[in-house]
């Protein structure tokens, strides 16, 4: 339409980026097709290549067929093992965080400055330096090797993360707002009820997300705390990779991949735009 | 005001009754921050009093004082993992800092197809840092992936072995680590780039200055505050990287991968030796410290900076 639109220049810009995606696209899609393609197959060419016959039986194997160990129910354990863990810690850790923001940005009281600025160090204190204390608290109440544990875990230190989301969401509600209704006998509850809440579906989509796709993709937890059949499906790969290295199944493997990559790349596709914000807030502070 | 405001919350109601009628909104704004706040500052002291105890299997009291750092230090591990996180962390931030403003800028060109593009840079993100480990260790893979491939094509003296061979293997990771987070500071470098006062670009071009000009003198300059965060929470990432590694080396060919945080899984969770473990976390904290306290600094100049402008 203009004629700005096809000059060199601009073609080469549309070059440069069609490329770019494309190397970007080229390991989602070559794990795709090695999904679909038997482990022959694979082993007599090279990971990347066209399915000759499409191996569909490589997704059952790997949702409930091939052995991890000594089991051999496949994957499904360990993704109903991360979601047991996702679900609820994602739920306790956004509804608590949501309160705890709602509680030091709208309500002062004694030390909410002091107690809010530690839990946002937990951005940052690497999870190595919390390894062995939650090893040691686990085991002494009785939650080591169990998803409880993990929901625990997880809710805690994801409340520094949740806080901050909402905190920093919260800090802009007009204090008048507020004002008005404490002089309307509103209360604590009622605030947050009737006033706080109805406002902060964004925020909490957000954080939702945010949560989701750290606790489903978390590692070191799962592998630290949780063996055998109680570990999330993450840890599970891992231990699959190991045990298919002599025998190699890279057909099966592949379908397993994409399966524990699935949830969060679903959670990404349908809200992708809040996934974004919950990066660059988190980037902000 | 205030006090006025107060006095209308609570209409002349006995103070203690107060207190027990709001004890469950007490319970519910305190016990939360009181975990999240009690674990962290507990579970690094913590941390910190193990690494001077002589604990192996289990945690034990005792003193011994820096003994546990110097083992460590002294140990090849270390120095590798060291060395390799010096190179693997400005290799890695450098060129994702780079990829990620070359996109931003590309994308910023009024192209079509700008969701699209954003979606497809940033989705690594969304993933598992196992599932990108275990695949980019499929496609590095010389016997598998892409040098098996070029190889069969007809280009048999093609070799790209760099994930079995030890003095290129932490390529590998910053590769990989590459392709997984520069999204993120395209992401952040788009937004600074759409924030650019347009005054000031037309200023620029009634000046007569061209594209290229332009980006060195007016846009990039206004860039650098976003280029400090993209930095130091690339760098973040790069300190405890984990995961990755796991997955596309686990610290090998032999050790020429390794890195602290596996350092550190090894010496608590492998070897069980619980105190020297503990001095590793604390020297990754230190080294954490390092990047994210002249950062907390730099921001306190900024704000301070802004607020008497």
């Amino acid at each position: 339409m203009r004629e700005q639109t096809f000059a060199p220049g601009r073609m080469l810009i549309y070059l440069v980026v069609t490329l770019v995606a494309a190397a970007w696209l080229a390991p989602l899609v070559v794990v795709a097709l090695n999904s679909l393609r038997t482990n022959q197959e694979i082993a007599q060419t090279s990971m990347i290549g066209w399915p000759d016959q499409w191996a569909w039986r490589n997704y059952l194997d790997a949702w409930s067929g091939f052995c991890v160990a000594e089991t051999c129910a496949g994957i499904r354990p360990y993704m109903l093992n991360s979601a047991l863990v996702t679900i609820p810690a994602t739920i306790l850790s956004t509804l608590l965080g949501a309160v705890a923001g709602y509680a030091v940005s709208l309500w002062r009281f004694p030390g909410d400055r002091w107690i809010y600025g530690i839990v946002t160090l937990g951005i940052f204190l690497p999870q190595q330096m919390r390894l062995l204390p939650w090893t040691i608290v686990l085991r002494d109440i009785g939650l080591i090797n169990t998803l409880t544990g993990l929901v625990m875990i997880h809710t805690i230190q994801g409340l520094s993360f949740t806080t901050l989301f909402c905190r920093n969401y919260y800090i802009a509600i007009p204090p008048e707002l507020i004002r008005a209704a404490r002089i309307d006998g509103a209360g604590f509850y009622r605030i947050f009820w009737r006033i706080v809440l109805p406002l902060s579906p964004p925020i909490l989509i957000v954080t939702v997300i945010w949560q989701f796709t750290h606790i489903w993709n978390e590692f070191l937890y799962g592998v630290t705390f949780t063996t055998g059949q109680q570990q999330p499906v993450t840890a599970a790969l891992i231990a699959l990779a190991t045990a298919v290295a002599d025998i190699p199944q890279q057909g099966v493997q592949s379908a397993a991949v994409i399966i524990a990559a699935l949830p969060t790349l679903l959670v990404y596709l349908l809200g992708g735009r809040y996934f974004v914000r919950g990066l660059t807030a988190g980037a902000v502070k | 005001m205030t006090d006025a405001v107060a006095a209308a919350a609570r209409p002349g109601r006995p103070a203690t009754s107060g207190v027990i009628r709001r004890l469950p909104e007490y319970l519910i704004i305190w016990v939360p921050l009181l975990l999240s706040a009690g674990h962290l500052v507990s579970f690094a002291l913590w941390t910190i009093w193990i690494s001077f105890t002589p604990s192996t299997l289990v945690p034990v009291s005792g003193w011994v004082g820096l003994r546990n750092y110097t083992a460590v230090m002294a140990t090849r591990n270390w120095k590798i993992a060291f060395d390799n996180l010096l190179l693997f962390g400005s290799a890695f931030v450098l060129l994702s800092l780079l990829t990620g403003l070359a996109l931003a800028i590309l994308i910023d060109q009024r192209i079509r197809g700008e969701n699209v593009l954003r979606s497809i840079f940033l989705y690594p993100l969304a993933v598992s840092f196992v599932v990108t480990g275990t695949v980019w260790s499929w496609l590095l893979n010389p016997g598998i992936g892409i040098q098996k491939l070029v190889n069969d094509l007809g280009w048999t003296s093609f070799r790209f072995d760099w994930l079995v061979n030890g003095d290129m293997a932490i390529w590998t990771i910053v590769i990989a680590a590459v392709w997984q987070s520069s999204g993120f500071a395209m992401a952040l470098f788009l937004a600074g780039l759409r924030s650019v006062d347009a005054d000031l670009v037309k200023a620029a071009q009634i000046d007569g200055a061209g594209p290229i000009r332009m980006y060195r003198r007016v846009i990039l300059p206004t860039l650098w505050p976003i280029t400090v965060t993209v930095v130091v929470i690339q760098l973040q990432f790069a300190i405890s990287t984990f995961d990755l590694v796991r997955a596309l080396t686990n610290g090998g060919p032999g050790i020429a991968t390794q890195l602290p945080a596996l350092v550190v899984y090894d010496l608590m969770f492998q070897r069980g030796v619980l105190g020297r473990g503990a001095a590793a976390a604390v020297m990754m904290l230190l080294i954490l410290l390092a990047v994210l306290l002249p950062y907390a600094a730099w921001r306190y100049l900024q704000r301070r900076r802004a607020t008497h402008a």
